[in-house]
């Protein structure tokens, strides 16, 4: 049997018909069903928010109060308010001190040890479930009245959501960081910079696109979580009463609102997520773009 | 000085002390923010373990076994959250594992032209922003009563099984499923898809040019050389649906009471935080932390398992 007498009459064009084939389209079509199905809540979502919400737009939706229940009208102001409030404190507290881990773990750390520790550390935190992060605030806040004496307040809410902002915002930095060229720090030490200067001059400046993509990122996220905010920041009927006072944020009335039977409220709650999840959409469409303007 | 001696610009700078004492302040400053990660981490362990303290020297392991939630009596065990929390987790998992890795697999392999598949890619990211209390929201309104009818002829024909055994009345077990496949499915997605594009295309090619075809290589190489990423995807997908918290309070229905059936109205530890931490008193919130000092353990687990399958796992190409 010599090599080239056996497949003389076997084409190697490619047939339809054969078993594997024919398997192998199936399994396509099949992968782009599940990738059909994979966005279609995605599609369903927005329409109804949008639709639902949508029709609720009204300029008193963001400048009332919501009504007691069972009343009609109002809106949402205060939640509008209160969700810009707590994740402004989140973002005090969380950009400062992720920025300056992500600096200490890309500029200090030399891998091993304490870094590691830190880096797995940041890592598992991230996996923490939001509401465990609640429960820690509740913990150490809210339950020992440790802040003048306060127990459910805005900055406990923030200070929740901090956490959870931390981990994003520490790996963003990290990684940012990292991604700035050697050659930039060496030309810095070079001419003379300390190191304080060259980090706070040459490379977070250089680095400033992707960590912003991940505040963004994170922020969004915060904004929309609720979980770590129904026992901490509460929720209030009224206009915010300063930062130790409970707050209402948009998340958190969703969430009330949705549960009670009254048709005025889960109108309010459409009406709330229709303004989050455009605020959050618009934040990832805008990290998005920052990310794509820090690789070119 | 117009001319520098030969000297001179040889001179290092003289590093005046404030500048020392700057860079090693800052050097210090960064190493204690560092260590916030690790103080917030003691800190959550050591507040619910503290926390719960009282709960657990009264029902000990008692607590995980037995079912009864009675603020009133002030008697309280976890069984039905944790089984509610192992239960939807998993169930959501074998629905989302298919569907995220196929579709992960979708953009990924050269199937549809490389616009759309950034498109549906875009989407699936977006999926993930889309807040939990507005997914919980659209579960109440839209989702459920849409699906009702087909729980209702899943009691109706298989209702002798005592998965399907009561009338669905609304919020319960299966829809909390539903919602939570669609919150992990982004995490699976994005996760395969990068654990695919790390494979190194010449595998691939090497695939084709021994004459297999799209899905002899994507079962035969791709998959098995993204396993790692994949299985810490789908574990890290694990501890997310565990730790869920508000899409699945807002229909599981959160009922104390335990049954099999899928059907009937169930709860999650987080759930069982989310509704009653904000009105607990006393030994009620001994118990909640003893809940949360559950779910806390359980996900580390997941996450750090998911960790150590990662980078054991990963790829050796």
């Amino acid at each position: 049997m010599s090599i080239s007498a056996a497949p003389a009459q076997r084409s190697l064009n490619y047939k339809p018909g054969l078993l594997r084939n024919r398997l192998s389209r199936l399994l396509t079509i099949l992968m782009g069903l599940f990738a059909g199905i994979s966005v279609l809540p995605l599609v369903l979502v927005l329409i109804y928010v949008l639709l639902k919400g949508g029709r609720s737009i009204s300029l008193s939706l963001f400048t009332q109060l919501p009504p007691p229940p069972g009343l009609e009208g109002g809106g949402i102001g205060n939640a509008i308010l209160g969700t810009f409030v707590v994740t402004a404190i989140a973002a005090a507290i969380a950009v400062p001190v992720g920025v300056g881990g992500g600096v200490y773990l890309a500029e200090y750390a030399k891998g091993r040890g304490f870094s590691q520790f830190v880096r797995f550390g940041n890592d598992v935190l991230a996996g923490v479930p939001s509401i465990i992060a609640g429960v820690f605030i509740y913990g150490i806040i809210v339950a020992t009245r440790l802040l003048f004496g306060q127990s459910y307040s805005a900055i406990a809410g923030g200070m929740a959501l901090a956490v959870l902002m931390l981990p994003t915002v520490i790996k963003t930095t990290d990684e940012g960081l990292k991604l700035v060229p050697a050659e930039l720090r060496w030309g810095a030490l070079g001419v003379g910079a300390s190191k304080f200067v060259t980090v706070i001059r040459i490379t977070l400046p250089t680095a400033f696109p992707p960590i912003a993509t991940g505040v963004v990122l994170a922020l969004a996220r915060a904004a929309g979580e609720t979980a770590p905010l129904i026992f901490t920041a509460l929720f209030s009927p009224f206009w915010p009463e300063g930062i130790l006072a409970p707050i209402a944020t948009m998340s958190v009335l969703i969430y009330n609102f949705a549960i009670m039977p009254y048709e005025a409220q889960n109108e309010l709650a459409w009406a709330a997520s229709f303004v989050l999840v455009l605020l959050i959409l618009a934040a990832n469409l805008f990290a998005r773009w920052l990310g794509r303007f820090a690789n070119r | 000085m117009t001319s520098a001696s030969p000297q001179d610009s040889f001179t290092l700078r003289r590093r005046p002390a404030s500048e020392k004492l700057l860079d090693i302040g800052f050097r210090q400053l960064t190493t204690a923010l560092a260590s916030m990660v690790a103080l917030i981490l003691i800190g959550i362990l050591l507040v619910v373990l503290f926390g719960s303290f009282e709960s657990m020297r009264r029902y000990g392991l008692a607590f995980i076994t037995t079912s009864s939630w009675n603020p009133v009596e002030d008697e309280y065990g976890a069984f039905t959250a944790i089984y509610g929390t192992l239960v939807s987790s998993l169930l959501s998992l074998l629905i989302a594992v298919p569907l995220g890795v196929g579709t992960a697999i979708f953009i990924t392999e050269n199937i549809i032209p490389l616009k759309v598949r950034q498109v549906i890619g875009v989407m699936v990211e977006l999926l993930a922003a889309i807040p939990s209390v507005v997914l919980g929201l659209w579960a109440i309104f839209v989702m459920e009563p849409f699906l009702r009818p087909a729980f209702v002829w899943l009691h109706n024909s298989l209702g002798f099984i005592p998965l399907f055994g009561t009338m669905p009345l609304g919020p319960g077990m299966a829809p909390a499923v539903l919602i939570l496949v669609v919150m992990i499915l982004p995490i699976i997605t994005a996760i395969s898809r990068d654990s695919l594009n790390q494979v190194p295309p010449e595998l691939r090619q090497a695939a084709y040019g021994v004459g297999t075809t799209r899905w002899g290589a994507i079962l035969n190489v791709l998959l098995p050389a993204a396993v790692s990423g994949i299985t810490g995807g789908v574990m890290l997908a694990l501890g997310r649906a565990m730790g869920e918290t508000m899409a699945v309070t807002m229909i599981i229905g959160n009922s104390n009471t335990f049954s099999w059936s899928l059907l009937a109205p169930a709860n999650t530890i987080a759930s069982l935080l989310a509704n009653q931490f904000g009105e607990a008193d006393g030994s009620q919130v001994s118990s909640l932390m003893y809940a949360a000092f559950i779910l806390m353990v359980l996900t580390l687990i997941v996450n750090i398992f998911a960790r150590w399958l990662v980078k054991r796992l990963s790829l050796r190409y």
